[in-house]
This record gives C-alpha cells, sequence and structure tokens, in this order.
C-alpha cells in the first residue's frame, strides 16, 4: 500500500488519476479504515487529505458556507453560527456515530462513501449544498444529489476529489431537520433518512425540499413531496400528501436493517415530522 | 457460632459493599485479558471458515498458503486426534470439520505465521472445494418431512419413532391429567410463539495463547469460564493427557455462558505443535458471532385454563428448540421452566432439541429458561386480561411455595417466590400512572441453580494476611465475594485477603463458572476452607497453651480458651500464630473439596413499562424494576449489577437481537452494527429490590443471582409492549417491523 499526504488538492488529484489498483482518500477514516480492518477494501494507494491547508476550516462564503473536506462533525456541531443557520445540516451529521467518530468524521467522507443510508447526505440535498470536485480539468461545482451513483458508488471519476462541501445563505423564514428512524436511539444506521428543509411568507411554504434516504440505491431528492406543502401552511392535509409522496418515491429493498414495507410507510411518516420542525424552526406557529 | 453450622444475621462484612479487588486494574488498563498474552517467538494464527451453510469438502489445497513467506503451520481435522466419541468427538467436529462443513462459519483449516497480517493473508490461500448441499436455519423447516438431513443417526434413544432425524433428543415431563383440568377451566388461551437466536455478546472475543511441544507438554493462557474443562477438553483433541496441559485463566470479559465452551485453543495448540513455537489465536468479532456460540431459537406452543377466579386448573407446552448443528439444544430445561413458578395439579411438557445448519448453540444465561417464560407468561398475561384478572395477584394464587410438587418433579424447599411477588406489589411501580401510548407488564421466571465440583485452597501468610486460591474464573465478582467470606469466617479485615483464580496446576477439579454456582458453591468451599484453617489455628493456640485443642474456640479473630475452666490464657490473634507457624508445625492451609449439591432454585418477578410509537413500531422501555432472591447478598452491588445485567440483556433479546440468516444459509449480521444489542441511551436506570429467603444449602443463605434475572424480561417485556400496542406480540425480537406488521394486521381485521 502507498501512502501519501498531498500539500494540495491538485497533487492529491494527479496522485489519484495516475493511482492503480484501489484508490481510496483518507480524511477523518471513519469508513476507510474500518473496511480496511475488516478485510472489506485493502486499497493499493491511500491519499491523506488532511495536510491540505485549510481543508478543516469552516468559513464564511457567498453569504453560506464552505465547509472543508476535513472537517469534523464534532467541529459543525460546536459551531454555533452554522447550526443557528442549518441545524437539519448539523443534526444529521451529529447523528452520526459516537462521540469517538464524531472527532474524526467528516460530511464528504459520509458523501463519498456512497451509502444510500448516510445521514448527512439527505440533510445537504434539502439544503441545495453543493460540492468543489478538483480533478484533471481544474475545479467544478456539483450538486450533492449528483454525486450518488447507488450503494457503494459516486459519479466522481478516476482523478476527482471533493474539497468542499458549500452551503447557500440561509436567507429568511427559513428552517431546515433532519430525522431518521433506527431501532436504537444512537450508534445505528438509518433504515429510513428524511430531511426537509423550506422557506415561509407569512405561515404559507414558499419554497421546499425533501429528500429521502435509506429507501433507494441513492438519497433522493423528492419533487413531490416538496409540492406538496408549498403553497400550503402546513395543515393535516398538506402533511398527509406529504407522507403519501414521501412514500410512494420509495424504491427500497428487504433487508436485514428493515422491510420494503416499513421502509415506505415510515419514510411518510418521518416527512411529516421533519416537515412540522422544520416549519417551526422557520418561525411557523404550530 | 458453632464451626461447622448456618447463620443468617449477625453478619460483620457479609452484606457490605466493599471496593472491588480488580477494580483498579481494570480501569487502568493493566488487566491482561485473553488477548494481553505474549510469549517469546510467538505465532499468530488465522482460521479458514466455511461459506457454506452446509457443503461436503472434497478437498483442501494448503500448498500456496504452506509457501507463503512467514507461515510456519498449517492444520486441517488430520491434526487432531482420531478415534473420539461422544461430546469430545462432537467438540472436535465444532473445532475443526471433518468432511462436512455444517454451517457459515465452520472451522476447515488453520495458519499460523509470523504476524497477524500474514497469518491473515495465508488463510485466503488455502484453497477449499466444496460441493453445497442443501441446508435449514429454521426450527421447524428442520422437523419438516422435507428437512435435509444434518447428520444422520445423530438422534439418541430418547427420540420416538417417526420423527425426523434432525430430532435428536426428547423430553416429556408432568403430572396429573391436563385434559380434566382443561376441562375445570372458565377460559383457556392456547398460543404459539417463536424465538430468535441471540448472542451472548461479551465484549471480549474469544483468545488465547498456547504451546505444545512434541512431548505432550502444554500450556494455555486463554480467556475462559472454565480452565479446567478447557484442559480436558484440550487434552482430548489433541492426543495428551490432561495433566500434561497447564491452562491459566486471563481476565474475562463476559461470558454469560458463551465462554463454558472450548472453540481456539485446541486450534492453537495444534499449530503450536507443529510450529514448535507459541501460537495466539484472537477471533473477530465476526468469528465469534458466526462461530460460537448463540442461544438457541424456539417455536413453543402453550396451553393454559384458568378459573374465573384465576385458578389454573392446567397447563401444558410444546418446546421446540434448535440448537445448531450438533445435538444439545437445552429444551429440557425450557421444559422444565416453562411452568415452575406455579403449583399445578395438571402439567405436560414436551421439547424437541433439533439440529440445523447453524453454529452449536453454547449456554447463555439460564439456558432455555427465558424463552419458556417468555411464552408461558404470555398467555397468562392474555388470561388476565380477558378474565379482567389482576396479574400479581393471580401469579400468588398460583405460586409455587415450600412443599410445591414442581411442575418438573421435586419437592421445593424453602423458596422465595410468594415474597417476590409481594415485593413487587409493595412497589410503588406497579401503581404508578402510566403515560399515553404506554403499557405494563409483569412476569415471573426461574432457575434451577447449580453446585459441581469444587475446590478451593486457603493459605495464610507470616504478616497474618490470607490469599485464597479458587477454581472459578470470576464472571460476576466472586473475588469479592469470596474475599468477604472468608473475613467473615476468619475475623480478618477484607483488605487483609486476595482471592486468585488459580490455574489447573494449583487446585482439584473445579467445574466451569456456569449455572449461577460459584457464589454458592466457591462461596461454601471457601467458608468451609476457612473454618479448617481455624481449627488448625486453634491447634496451634491449644498445643502453645498445653490444653485440648477442644477447648479453644475462634472469636473475632483471635483463638481463645472456651471458658475459664480451659485456662486462663491471653487470646492469640490469626497474625501472632501465623508468624511462628513456621516453628509450630508448618504452613497453615485451609482446604476444601466437594461436589456440593444444595444450591437454592431462585424465583423474581419483574415490572416493566414499555412505550409504543404506534406510526413506527419503535419501543422504548421506560421503566424497569427487578425484584428477586438472592437467599443472602453476600456483595449487593454486584448482586444488584447481575439483576440489572439480566434485565439490560433481556430487553436486547425482547426487542432487537436476532441472528438473521439469508436464504443462502449465510449469517447476515455478523457485527454489532447490525446486531442490535442495546447501547446505553436505549436503557432505563433498572431498580432493583434483592429479597432474601435464606438457602438452607449454603452456610450462609446463599442463592445464585446471574440467571434468574434474564428469565422474566422477555416474557415482561412482550406483555408491556402487547398492553401498550394493544395486540399480542408472539414472536422475537419485536423488532419495530414486526410491531408495525402485528399493528396493520389487527387494523385489517
Amino acid at each position: 500500500m502507498d501512502y501519501h499526504t498531498p500539500g494540495s488538492f491538485e497533487d492529491a488529484a494527479a496522485i489519484a488519476a495516475k493511482a492503480e489498483g484501489v484508490t481510496r482518500f483518507l480524511a477523518g477514516g471513519t469508513d476507510v479504515l474500518v473496511q480496511l480492518r475488516a478485510d472489506m477494501v485493502t486499497p493499493d494507494v491511500l491519499i491523506d487529505i488532511k495536510q491540505i491547508a485549510g481543508v478543516k476550516d469552516i468559513a464564511r462564503e457567498e453569504g453560506g458556507w464552505r465547509i472543508g473536506a476535513a472537517v469534523s462533525g464534532a467541529e459543525m456541531t460546536e459551531h454555533n453560527e452554522l447550526d443557528q443557520e442549518w441545524p437539519g445540516v448539523v443534526e444529521a451529521m451529529d447523528l452520526i456515530g459516537s462521540t469517538q467518530i464524531q472527532g474524526r468524521a467528516t460530511l464528504v467522507g459520509n458523501l463519498c462513501n456512497g451509502s444510500p443510508a448516510a445521514d448527512s447526505v439527505p440533510a445537504l440535498v434539502a439544503a441545495g449544498a453543493s460540492v468543489s470536485v478538483v480533478g484533471k480539468s481544474g475545479t467544478r461545482k456539483m450538486p450533492v444529489e449528483d454525486i450518488p451513483a447507488g450503494p457503494g458508488k459516486t459519479n466522481l471519476e478516476k482523478g476527482d476529489v471533493v474539497s468542499a462541501v458549500h452551503l447557500p445563505a440561509r436567507g429568511d423564514n427559513a428552517g431546515d431537520a433532519y430525522l431518521r428512524f433506527i431501532p436504537r436511539t444512537e450508534m445505528d444506521i438509518a433504515v429510513v433518512g428524511c430531511a426537509v428543509n423550506l422557506r415561509l411568507d407569512g405561515g404559507k411554504v414558499i419554497e421546499a425540499r425533501v429528500s429521502l434516504g435509506a429507501v433507494a440505491p441513492t438519497v433522493l431528492l423528492v419533487e413531490d413531496a416538496a409540492q406538496a406543502i408549498v403553497g400550503t401552511s402546513l395543515d393535516e392535509a398538506a402533511l398527509e400528501a406529504l407522507a403519501a409522496a414521501a412514500s410512494s418515491a420509495c424504491n427500497p429493498i428487504d433487508d436485514k436493517r428493515g422491510t420494503i414495507a416499513f421502509r415506505t410507510h415510515v419514510a411518510g411518516v418521518l416527512a411529516k415530522r421533519a416537515a412540522k420542525i422544520a416549519y417551526e424552526r422557520a418561525g411557523g406557529a404550530k | 457460632m458453632a464451626p461447622d453450622g448456618n447463620m443468617t444475621n449477625g453478619f460483620k462484612v457479609v452484606g457490605t459493599r466493599p471496593k472491588r479487588p480488580d477494580g483498579i486494574d481494570k480501569v487502568t488498563g493493566r488487566a491482561k485479558f485473553g488477548a494481553d498474552a505474549t510469549a517469546p517467538g510467538m505465532l499468530h494464527a488465522s482460521i479458514v471458515r466455511s461459506p457454506h451453510a452446509h457443503a461436503k469438502i472434497l478437498k483442501i489445497d494448503t500448498s500456496k498458503a504452506e509457501a507463503l513467506k512467514g507461515v510456519k503451520a498449517v492444520v486441517t481435522r488430520a491434526d487432531f486426534a482420531e478415534g473420539l466419541t461422544g461430546e469430545n468427538w462432537n467438540i472436535l467436529e465444532n473445532v475443526m470439520a471433518s468432511d462436512t462443513a455444517l454451517y457459515d462459519g465452520h472451522a476447515v483449516a488453520a495458519v499460523a505465521a509470523t504476524t497477524a497480517l500474514g497469518a491473515r493473508d495465508a488463510a485466503k490461500l488455502i484453497e477449499v472445494e466444496y460441493e453445497l448441499l442443501p441446508h435449514v436455519t429454521d426450527v421447524d423447516k428442520a422437523m419438516a418431512d422435507d428437512a435435509p438431513v444434518i447428520r444422520a443417526g445423530a438422534a439418541d434413544k430418547s427420540v420416538p419413532e417417526g420423527l425426523h432425524p434432525n430430532v435428536v433428543r426428547y423430553h416429556e415431563s408432568g403430572h396429573g391429567d391436563v385434559d380434566k383440568g382443561f376441562s375445570e377451566a372458565d377460559l383457556v388461551v392456547e398460543d404459539s410463539f417463536k424465538t430468535e437466536a441471540t448472542h451472548q455478546g461479551y465484549i471480549e472475543p474469544h483468545a488465547c495463547l498456547a504451546q505444545l511441544g512434541s512431548d505432550g507438554k502444554g500450556e494455555v493462557w486463554c480467556c475462559t469460564q472454565g480452565h479446567f474443562n478447557v484442559q480436558k477438553v484440550c487434552a482430548a483433541l489433541v492426543g495428551t493427557d490432561s495433566s500434561q496441559i497447564r491452562v491459566t485463566p486471563s481476565e474475562i470479559g463476559g461470558g454469560f455462558g458463551g465462554k463454558t465452551v472450548v472453540f481456539i485453543e485446541p486450534v492453537a495448540l495444534a499449530l503450536s505443535r507443529k510450529a514448535n513455537r507459541p501460537v495466539k489465536l484472537v477471533m473477530s468479532r465476526s468469528e465469534v458471532f458466526r462461530a460460537t456460540g448463540p442461544t438457541a431459537s424456539t417455536s413453543i406452543d402453550i396451553k393454559i385454563g384458568m378459573t374465573r377466579e384465576g385458578k389454573i386448573t392446567a397447563a401444558q407446552g410444546v418446546f421446540r428448540l434448535q440448537g445448531g448443528a450438533f445435538p444439545g439444544a437445552p429444551m429440557e430445561f425450557t421444559a422444565m421452566c416453562a411452568f415452575a413458578p406455579y403449583s399445578l395439579e395438571n402439567v405436560h411438557q414436551v421439547g424437541y432439541d433439533v439440529m440445523s445448519n447453524r453454529p452449536k448453540q453454547a449456554a447463555y444465561r439460564a439456558p432455555g429458561s427465558p424463552m419458556a417464560a417468555f411464552a408461558v407468561e404470555s398467555v397468562i398475561d392474555e388470561l388476565c386480561n380477558k378474565l379482567d384478572l389482576d396479574s400479581i395477584e393471580v401469579r400468588l394464587k398460583n405460586a409455587s411455595k415450600e412443599g410445591t410438587k414442581a411442575s418438573y418433579g421435586p419437592k421445593f424447599e424453602r423458596i422465595g417466590l410468594v415474597e417476590t411477588l409481594e415485593a413487587a406489589k409493595a412497589h410503588p411501580h406497579l401503581t404508578s400512572p402510566l403515560a399515553e401510548g404506554q403499557g405494563r407488564g409483569v412476569s415471573c421466571g426461574f432457575w434451577f441453580n447449580h453446585g459441581g465440583e469444587t475446590a478451593v485452597s486457603l493459605a495464610l501468610s507470616e504478616d497474618g494476611t490470607v490469599a485464597i486460591s479458587v477454581g472459578t474464573p470470576d464472571i460476576g465478582g466472586s473475588r469479592a465475594s469470596m474475599a468477604q467470606m472468608a473475613a467473615e469466617e476468619l475475623g480478618i479485615p477484607y483488605e487483609s485477603i486476595r482471592t486468585t483464580v488459580a490455574d489447573t496446576a494449583t487446585l482439584g477439579y473445579n467445574e466451569i463458572s456456569h449455572g449461577s454456582r460459584v457464589t454458592y458453591a466457591s462461596g461454601l468451599a471457601t467458608i468451609k476452607a476457612a473454618r479448617d484453617a481455624v481449627k488448625k489455628l486453634c491447634g496451634r493456640a491449644a498445643a502453645k497453651w498445653g490444653i485440648d485443642e477442644d477447648a479453644v474456640v475462634w472469636e473475632d479473630g483471635c483463638a481463645k480458651p472456651s471458658g475459664p475452666n480451659a485456662g486462663d490464657f491471653e487470646p492469640l490473634p490469626l497474625a501472632k500464630i501465623a508468624r511462628s507457624m513456621g516453628r509450630t508445625g508448618g504452613p497453615i492451609v485451609g482446604h476444601y473439596e466437594a461436589t456440593p449439591e444444595g444450591a437454592g432454585v431462585s424465583f423474581a418477578t419483574h415490572i416493566v413499562d414499555a412505550e409504543v410509537d404506534k406510526e413506527t413500531g419503535q419501543t422504548k422501555i421506560v421503566r424497569y424494576t427487578v425484584v428477586q432472591d438472592a437467599g443472602k447478598a453476600i456483595h449487593p452491588t454486584y448482586v444488584e449489577g447481575q439483576f440489572q445485567g439480566g434485565a439490560a440483556q433481556g430487553i436486547g433479546w425482547a426487542l432487537n437481537e436476532e441472528y438473521i440468516y439469508g436464504e443462502d444459509g449465510r449469517l447476515q449480521n455478523s457485527g454489532f452494527l447490525d446486531y442490535r444489542i442495546p447501547v446505553a441511551s436505549d436503557l432505563p436506570m433498572i431498580d432493583t429490590v434483592i429479597v432474601e429467603v435464606p438457602n438452607p444449602g449454603h452456610p450462609y443463605g446463599v442463592r445464585g443471582v446471574g440467571e434468574t434475572s434474564i428469565c422474566p424480561p422477555l416474557a415482561a417485556i412482550a406483555n408491556a409492549v402487547s398492553n401498550a400496542a394493544g395486540v399480542r406480540l408472539t414472536e422475537l425480537p419485536m423488532s419495530p417491523p414486526r410491531i408495525l406488521a402485528a399493528l396493520d394486521a389487527q387494523a385489517n381485521g
């Protein structure tokens, strides 16, 4: 195994482009090292990006936020301004793993691991977040929902490396929330995850994004679910329509973590509950 | 105090809560667990395991592995003893498959190399050619006519004709006439239940370091509940004499019955013999799940009749236990424990031990009893609900007492079930209000407890301190409780005594730390060993004073003349006699060897409140109270810990833990991520009430407490969840998808 510590993302991308065999980028290592120890994936080339300047910074950017690729969950949770503006994103990240894992785990790692059940990804998708991708032909921005391609797979190409996550400016009267279902109270993987991000005008929802995790091969952005609540004040009928739209968007599998029927039903339940929280966070009275 | 008498009060040390002797070691990381043993020149081993549920082993090619740099030995079944019979054959077949892999994870070969990674790489180079055979992993399917036969001829003589060859043992017991009893009932409830296999879930995976020379002399350092058993089994499996294998137990990171079994030590010994180097073998968590014993899964039918006043008129149960690819599922315990809490005129129970393509089941805390209680107490709850009767009063009305003919045959001696029910009735938990969405459940539970072969020695040092050697690994605080009992007898401080779990060369044979036997049996032996030392101490005093031994008594840590007629001498404290013992007759050591048979049975009553989210099927345990008879609590903190631990493991078993097999017969969840034991935030603070109804079979009245505590939880939680959800849950675990499906089925009629 070759281990690299490049000083820039351009160098990291160049090493990856030339690499032969299995290549992995290492930030927190909470997936890579676990897979290595479990004998699931033994990389031939390991590229540690933690030495690159700025990778651990959370910074203001165009009224929103730029979150470096090696920022840990714990740093996000303790960042008051970020938490005030994007509580849904922060709580989604904070649900992952234990206190020890929180000291290492990153948003970008959670995204690039390609799990449909990744907790932070639905929250980022609902938030309208994007990522910077450094590759052969320079740096480009991609919406978060365009990264996952299927379980364990992304749409990134050989030689691509994600350098940061961008959250848009929060703006007024807006709120987001993420809920997941696990049979326990922590230390588990989402059986269903749902994020809702919305904006209000006088108690009426005027913008919404609804995203579901663990109910399809990739995290879903569910337009029909958003439309079910836009123009409403999140009354009972709107919530039922939201639940129905969320459930009908599901395309899950039966597995050790849950059944198709269970995931489909609970997606609707979580959508309602997350929408209510987002609505209250946006200043709407319920 | 009469030297051989029982005492039930007036204790000075017993019943107090001194500091645990292993506390500093454990919090500082100094404690040595199984994987901490090292030796110069040590090799690391890795085991090759079958990925198939059932397959003929056609060929094992080890040449590529043997050619790898750093590889020092490879073993297959050919490297173990031949001609074994009975249980030793079963153990060897499980430790290393011969011609057929019987479950996903079954060991087929092993390799030792200079590094752990090297061993892992070499294991991948061992090529095994399999021919797949049909498999079965479900207990009911394994009994069906078309089920593949796991091993022809495995059944013993107990099995009636006409049953599938996978049914390997049969049990029937009871008394009275159940048909007559059912005809006298005002209501008869009948239901069927299933429970999935659960793992003991100990935090420390199995680990050992072993050395075996060509002369047949060997050493094993390992994490086990019973090192004398490891010695015996290893000697048989590698073909040497027991006395030539010395086994030293490490600290143990949990066992719960799962470390009563031998899996890896013979493999490490065989590799060591071949490589002529010490070999370390440490299981991964995945190996622990796939290849060490979970408990049996069950399929149970229960039928109980009751009068309008709550009197049980008859009870019968059929208990089918799947114990993996070998005989031994504890179905007779399930059958015998099922109705033990109740005094019944008409009772009948049938048990089936069924083989399937799963790992060999191992004991798990009161093996077989929790599943029985789940089924029986669910039906009793249903009867109480339908007849509108109070669940505690009904249990009191039918409770077994001293003199009751037990459902499994003998007459009960002094027992404490009624006392636990009365304490539960008086507990504020039982009358506290329930919130919306919450339900309450109660259940009783029973376990036999055990005595077993035991040897203890107690040696005095010249400075008046005492070293106790026991042969039962400390899995529940026994080093503290032994020191307390010895301190009580000797009249010296707890701090002056150190208890060591000694190796197999130091003491006579000690049965495994199982059956909740240690505080009872090693405790009894410690008390008797202390009394033996006291007799010798008194003898030295008598010699010094020139009076009869009978004229000396032991009080408050001193030898004293028994009365004015004996003479007027200054009391001789233990330390003073010890200081001169070299000159007065030599070392003073008390010892005791026996197989005590007076382990008192134990009962518990649990109260649980559960809250069910009817939209998601999620259950939260909001309040939990354990009431249990401990006979006499030597160290109450440890007793409370056992009560809480049983309840915590029961909560996991009831709600989320399960072995999940795919269509391919492979285990789907061989890690703690998807094998969901409760995390701390899943549990409420578990309240405990220690009831003390002394066991006449122990000098201080001790009853074992480690196992009874896991008997009632499955049922108590199922009753709470069923009452909260408004629908009877009959299958474990009561996972959210299962609860939601039950609610759906009810809603759709």
